[in-house]
């Protein structure tokens, strides 16, 4: 519990309502989307604008008091858990489009906007926003932006980062800053957008963002490919890329996956595939019928069982929106659905496919696999009960094992979801201990309290290496 | 799981941005209860109250997670533990969920003295006196729409066995409701017809009574579960292919009543043959009844069925002679309608497209998609009584989205709804142009060209 002193402060910046340290308030702030973890705040608090957010940080500041900020706390990295108590900044009264730019194709905005609203209001305008978390329906673009966010069209259209081109944000002391704007070209010093792009709320509080939009394609063509052999389909990705093809989203689901999302959306997918491909391009009518024809090629001849197009974009949007329920679908299979997010360079992808499937069997645990296929983005989802800390354990060591043999193959502990909590002790094997220790340094010049999100990104103690023994 | 796809789907989430408010927020102060984190409160119960258990968050969840149940497993615990109700409030719910609900003669008493005090002029009166201003506005709102009561239920007016017209397709017994047969006699009574028009005879067993989702919802599961039992019951002996609901409310507890009934070993199996039997009348209808539409008939000269590969029987007196046999969405000038979902059709029995169909093979109507039909409209149950705020809240946006509509009917498919449209048309001033009905009333007027206006206001 905060003080009754600093409570009322807090309330006058705010107003009585918007500050609230009643058991159900601390409980509804105490989770996010990852599975397992909880712990209770000593208060909430809704800012309505940047004056405020500064003034907040500044009574926390002064009192060492520790704040997340938050959007829709959808994120699977426990980054936005409360793990050392003190204040929950959610950001979702400050929801405003400030402005779309139609003569520089920019959108300035408020970091609590639905990503989802966002997207159709530039939609509607006849612009293009390319980043599509799978939560973008629950998101907000401040979450995205804190942790770099990605989606079923990264793979053509890059993510989170290469479209955030200004923020204003609030430092730890509370004092406001400016960086980037609406330029395409800037390189006035460091570059603090990019450095506050996926810091996870650990270095400032982002208080508004100015966006890049680009025009939209003008057709798109959807199709699948169904595998009996996992491993056609991971070499079909890889020979796609390869053929210099770049499709705006190629998404992989082995056959786990495909039957709890058929079982969802009732789509009539194939239950007896080992592996779907979705696949999607789009640009100039000719170029992407063009495409779409070679990449059904390359996957007859990596023994593609059935290739088809979906017939119309209705049908198309229901596949994707099915894609992106396939981590929530899991859990139809068992109730604790552990998603994680290793990424490998593209040509392999069939190499961590099979990595995965060995590693999953060596300790008896059932792992499933989609994700974004394309740009190597991997969403291997351990299907386990919480309750069983035994079998709980067992996924922890294959999922160190799975991070181990990410980075062996040129890859990464994560790709779109961030470090948080939950990487923390992997953020070692990936960028070093001397990388670590810069970061650590860059943490401490904006956050020299430690106030700002703490206990994430930086484990206590790096995780030892697993000793693999393969083969 | 936490993934929160729930959220954008949960109206009171909408309308406050607060996770206390949201499906998830809601399953996690049930887990910290569970848990012995919070206690079961009054802020915990309260906030139990708020959900307007319209259950749009289910069909939203990919990972299939009950909430409907876990709301019920929550308000009937607080039920039992409460001690906040004040002693009025306990009469009141004893009088309601025992003494009235439960008995169907004392439902149609209910309604004669409703019916007395519409006819008598005693509403006259006391609306003259201005001793409707005692009561609080969302009351008297209610009280201005409320439709004419009847002492007569259906089965009082016309019997309780009603033949199909021509060729039979299947017995169905009617589910006729307590409120519904109280306040929407005239439903009741064009379902029936509707029913035999499209091949069904109906039997309207006598010994049925209210299905209790009222007690269900709020936290009264013993009542729920006897209730259900005497249903299951009536049902059973009337030897019917299916039992037709024609109240979303009612049918989606219908559905569940194998849910409700699960460990009582007794009951379990008569639950599960009652519980996949139950069936709303438009899904009934379009899977099928035999149905023709004036439009398509036109167009196929009378050469057989269209909806539901049902057959077209030539000739036969159907209503009176009024219309073909089969059923024949002719008459009318043309209209514009549209449609407000009921949640627990939708999200229960999983029924969006069946009513849909029906509305579309109206001959001379337009049918318009109303924005977010698939939202709650703030009725839910006696919710707009017990949570006005909130509940006017919902009404306005939603009025907002009927007013774009242009709609010269509002349909629904449950009396709470068709009440709460009602309440809205009134508020929002748009009674000169549009009205609100039953979707069976409306394709009655349609079929029959007799003005279906049971529920108008007066």
């Amino acid at each position: 519990m905060l003080q009754d002193a600093i409570a009322g402060k807090l309330r006058a910046i705010v107003g009585a309502q918007w500050f609230k340290d009643d058991p159900e308030s601390l409980i509804t702030h105490s989770y996010d989307g990852t599975p397992m973890l909880q712990s209770l705040p000593d208060g909430v608090i809704y800012p309505a604008n940047t004056d405020q957010v500064s003034s907040i940080l500044k009574v926390l500041q002064a009192h060492r008091i520790p704040v997340v900020s938050r959007g829709s706390g959808t994120n699977l990295c426990g980054g936005t858990v409360p793990v050392q108590g003190g204040v929950v900044m959610v950001m979702h009264r400050m929801n405003q489009i400030l402005e779309v730019d139609l003569e520089n194709l920019t959108a300035t905005v408020q970091p609590g906007l639905n990503t989802k609203a966002f997207i159709t209001h530039v939609e509607g305008l006849g612009l293009f926003y390319p980043p599509d978390p799978s939560s973008m329906a629950i998101s907000t673009i401040g979450g995205n932006i804190a942790e770099c966010s990605g989606g079923l069209r990264g793979l053509k259209y890059g993510t989170t980062k290469d479209y955030v081109i200004g923020l204003e944000a609030v430092l730890a002391n509370g004092e406001i800053i400016r960086t980037g704007g609406k330029l395409m070209k800037d390189v006035a010093g460091y570059d603090l957008t990019k450095l506050l792009v996926g810091s996870e709320g650990t270095l400032a509080v982002i208080t508004e963002a100015t966006l890049k939009l680009i025009p939209p394609p003008k057709t798109k063509m959807t199709m699948l490919a169904m595998y009996k052999d996992l491993y056609g389909a991971a070499r079909t990705v890889s020979k796609i890329i390869e053929n210099r093809i770049i499709p705006a989203t190629l998404e992989f689901l082995d056959n786990p996956t495909i039957r709890v999302v058929d079982d969802f959306a009732k789509l009539g997918l194939p239950l007896d595939m080992d592996a779907i491909l979705l696949i999607e391009q789009d640009g100039d009518a000719a170029t992407v019928e063009r495409d779409i024809a070679r990449i059904a090629d390359i996957c007859r001849s990596e023994n593609a069982e059935r290739v088809s197009i979906a017939a119309d974009e209705a049908e198309a949007l229901k596949l994707l929106t099915a894609r992106r329920s396939a981590f929530t679908a899991l859990a139809r299979l068992r109730p604790t659905t552990i998603l994680e997010d290793a990424t490998v360079p593209r040509s392999k992808i069939a190499d961590m496919v099979l990595a995965i499937n060995d590693i999953a069997k060596r300790h008896g645990v059932t792992i499933c696999t989609f994700g974004h296929a394309g740009d190597g983005n991997l969403h291997p989802t351990a299907t386990t009960d919480a309750r069983d800390a035994d079998e709980i354990h067992r996924v922890e060591e294959a999922f160190a094992e799975i991070f181990e043999a990410a980075i062996a193959l040129g890859g990464t502990i994560t790709g779109e979801h961030g470090v948080g909590l939950v990487k923390a002790p992997f953020l070692e094997w990936k960028v070093g201990a001397a990388g670590i220790e810069m970061m650590k340094a860059i943490k401490k010049s904006f956050d020299p309290d430690n106030i700002l999100n703490p206990g994430k990104m930086f484990a206590k103690s790096a995780r030892k290496r697993v000793v693999l023994s393969r083969g | 799981m936490r993934c929160g796809f729930c959220l954008p789907a949960c109206p009171t989430f909408r309308e406050t941005g607060i996770e206390a408010e949201s499906p998830r927020g809601r399953i996690a102060l049930m887990k910290a209860v569970a848990d012995g984190i919070m206690n079961p409160d009054e802020a915990f119960e309260t906030q139990m109250n708020h959900c307007l258990g319209c259950r749009a968050c289910e069909p939203a969840c990919p990972a299939d997670v009950k909430y409907g149940q876990l709301l019920e497993q929550a308000r009937d615990s607080v039920e039992k533990h409460t001690t906040t109700h004040r002693w009025w409030v306990k009469i009141a719910r004893k009088a309601a969920f025992e003494g009235m609900f439960p008995h169907q003669n004392r439902m149609r008493l209910l309604g004669g003295g409703l019916q007395l005090y519409q006819k008598t002029g005693l509403r006259k009166l006391l609306r003259g006196a201005g001793i409707m201003k005692l009561f609080p506005p969302h009351m008297r709102e209610m009280e201005a729409i409320l439709p004419d009561a009847s002492y007569k239920g259906v089965v009082e007016q016309i019997g309780t066995h009603h033949a199909a017209k021509g060729e039979q397709v299947a017995a169905v017994g009617l589910f006729r409701g307590c409120i519904m047969d109280v306040l929407f006699t005239e439903t009741n009574k064009h379902t029936v017809e509707l029913l035999n028009e499209a091949g069904f005879d109906v039997i309207i067993p006598e010994t049925q009574n209210c299905c209790g989702a009222l007690h269900a919802h709020s936290g009264e599961q013993d009542g729920a579960k006897e209730l259900a039992k005497r249903n299951i019951a009536a049902f059973k002996a009337a030897g019917v292919d299916w039992i037709v609901s024609n109240a979303g409310g009612c049918g989606a507890l219908l559905v569940e009543y194998d849910h409700l009934l699960q460990d009582d070993p007794q009951w379990k199996q008569d639950a599960a043959w009652f519980a996949a039997r139950t069936i709303d009348v438009s899904q009934l209808l379009v899977r099928h009844g035999r149905l023709q539409s004036a439009a398509q008939a036109a167009a196929a000269a009378g050469a057989g069925s269209v909806i539901g590969g049902g057959l077209q029987t030539a000739g036969g007196a159907g209503c009176g002679g009024s219309c073909g046999g089969g059923v024949n969405f002719a008459s009318g000038e043309t209209v514009r309608i549209t449609y407000q979902d009921s949640c627990h059709l939708r999200n229960v029995m999983r029924s969006s497209e069946a009513p849909r169909k029906l509305m579309r093979s109206v001959a001379n109507a337009e049918f318009v998609e109303l924005a977010e039909a698939d939202r709650c409209c703030g009725s839910a149950g006696i919710y707009n009584l017990t949570q006005p705020q909130m509940a006017g809240q919902i009404l306005d946006h939603k009025m907002e989205h009927v007013k774009r509509t242009g709609a010269h009917y509002l349909l629904t498919s449950n009396p709470g709804c068709l009440l709460q449209m009602k309440n809205g048309i009134e508020k929002h001033g748009m009674s000169g142009q549009m009205q609100a009905l039953h979707v069976v009333d409306f394709l009655h007027e349609r079929m029959c060209g007799t003005a279906g206006r049971s529920g108008s206001p007066d």
